[in-house]
């Protein structure tokens, strides 16, 4: 019923912030937490274009990192791997350099788990922060984000998705799980 | 009938052969081995991703490459790897293939990686598998005697497509003994099935098998029209070790005829590359001036090889 699922859609995307303008104030956020040589990672997809955003605007000097964390996912034994692997990139080195990890929605704190290990894997970094887009709840790990733009409390049967449009504008979409 | 290595869903549940596979799966595997190349550059070269798993390297042929590189795939992705000798093992004692997987199984096999010198091998032990309801174990072919060397192909693939991109654009020319060798089908096999217009085998009559121009391929004798304008080289081993009778006069005359020197690759388009499975006969089949020289991309292809090998098994173990 394609009508109903596109009405949906309009109705609550009414209700959802910008995600311009909450990338902005997650960057105001942060810049007062920044120490020389920290460094954005994000988190493939969403969570990369959340960092350059970031990185953008608090004119950052180590280039931004990413990563896909389908490597280090716990679900592999379930799910397999997905298709749309995208390549790993720390451009800098990890040892001893306070790292924030930069992630569009944070949900159970799984996929943070997975970052936090893979970085691991390039180094020892001095700390580690996150910086979420939007915090929906729902955690099953011992995470917790330093800054989060915005709070939205979301039942499990709807996902919450950060979109690029082809000029590069970010919006949220609550879509049906 | 069902392809023997797709499951219900279309996945790959074993690598036995490149032929039948379709397009889509063999891009996934090059896709999916992309990222995999960045690990070495790591700190830690380890994912968790066959973490408890165990794979079993079994090599009933000689082999370096393959198996070194299998194991460091296998290791990279976290798997417990057991290398059995064979020649020391109960094979030499007169165990069949079927009772030595049994075995292995009964002490929770995940993977099995198999060279074997008869063709087929890993197909009689995937058939097994299936027949004992053991769907969680997945083969992958290193080798089966003439008959096909898959990863060896894929590897070949993604070396051609991470220097010349786009395959469907490309004049590719393998050249040498292709009557013994797996290498090379596995090879005619992938390129046709991505696309690739001109694909040409370049050898002796007494070292080509005599249908091989109904796999779509051009075939020459005379290595230097063969390699006119060709983007890539693929150079083939003399296999010794498997001719029986005089199939060719002496390796000199060999590389007179079809060794590749720097004068015959002229023929071929200025940045065309080199690629050669190992190991290598210097002096037989390539001249160490072009194994060493700008065009060669021999020892890129052992690097993607790992890569290569560590998509293909993180694939049989989620699918």
């Amino acid at each position: 019923m394609p009508w109903r699922h596109n009405t949906s859609c309009r109705i609550i995307s009414m209700a959802l912030p910008d995600a311009e303008q909450l990338c902005r104030a997650l960057a105001e956020s942060i810049r007062p937490g920044l120490h020389p040589d920290t460094a954005l990672v994000g988190i493939h997809t969403g969570g990369v274009w959340v960092a350059e955003r970031l990185h953008a605007t608090l004119g950052l000097k180590t280039p931004l990192g990413s990563i896909d964390v389908a490597f280090y996912r716990d679900d592999f034994n379930r799910s397999g791997l997905h298709p749309q692997l995208k390549k790993s990139d720390i451009p800098f080195d990890v040892e001893d350099r306070p790292i924030v990890i930069v992630d569009d929605v944070l949900y159970t704190g799984r996929t943070i788990r997975a970052a936090m290990n893979e970085i691991f894997d390039y180094g020892r970094p001095a700390r580690i922060d996150l910086a979420v887009l939007v915090d929906r709840g729902g955690r099953e790990l011992p995470v917790c984000p330093r800054w989060s733009a915005h709070e939205l409390a979301l039942p499990p049967a709807q996902n919450l998705q950060l979109e690029r449009s082809g000029a590069g504008i970010l919006t949220l979409r609550l879509i049906d799980a | 009938m069902r392809n023997p290595q797709l499951n219900s869903h279309g996945e790959l549940q074993h690598l036995l052969t490149i032929e039948g596979l379709p397009r889509e799966i063999l891009t996934a595997i090059l896709d999916t081995a992309a990222p995999f190349t960045e690990v070495a550059e790591r700190e830690v070269k380890k994912l968790p991703l066959l973490r408890g798993k165990s794979v079993f390297n079994l090599f009933f042929e000689n082999s370096t490459r393959t198996r070194t590189t299998f194991e460091i795939a296998a290791k990279r992705l976290s798997a417990d790897v057991i290398n059995l000798n064979i020649s020391t093992s109960s094979t030499a004692k007169g165990e069949t293939l079927l009772d030595t997987v049994d075995n292995l199984c009964a002490m929770q096999a995940d993977m099995f990686v198999v060279r074997h010198a008869s063709s087929g091998a890993p197909f009689l032990m995937a058939r097994h598998l299936a027949a004992m309801g053991l769907d969680h174990i997945h083969v992958i072919n290193a080798g089966d005697g003439r008959h096909a060397h898959p990863t060896q192909g894929l590897l070949d693939m993604y070396t051609i497509r991470h220097y010349k991109k786009d395959f469907t654009r490309l004049a590719v020319a393998i050249v040498g003994d292709l009557l013994h060798s797996r290498v090379a089908r596995s090879q005619i096999q992938a390129l046709a099935t991505l696309g690739v217009p001109e694909i040409r085998v370049i050898g002796p009559k007494t070292l080509m098998p005599t249908d091989i121009d109904r796999m779509g391929v051009r075939v020459f004798h005379d290595m230097r029209a063969g390699l006119r304008d060709v983007d890539v080289v693929m150079m083939l081993r003399l296999q010794n070790e498997r001719m029986q009778g005089a199939l060719l006069p002496s390796p000199q005359e060999f590389f007179k005829y079809y060794g590749l020197t720097a004068e015959k690759l002229a023929c071929a388009r200025p940045d065309a590359i080199v690629m050669h499975p190992g190991p290598m006969n210097r002096g037989v089949e390539i001249d160490s001036a072009v194994a060493d020289g700008p065009n060669a991309v021999i020892l890129p292809q052992v690097t993607f090889g790992i890569a290569v090998r560590m998509a293909v098994m993180s694939m049989l173990a989620g699918s």
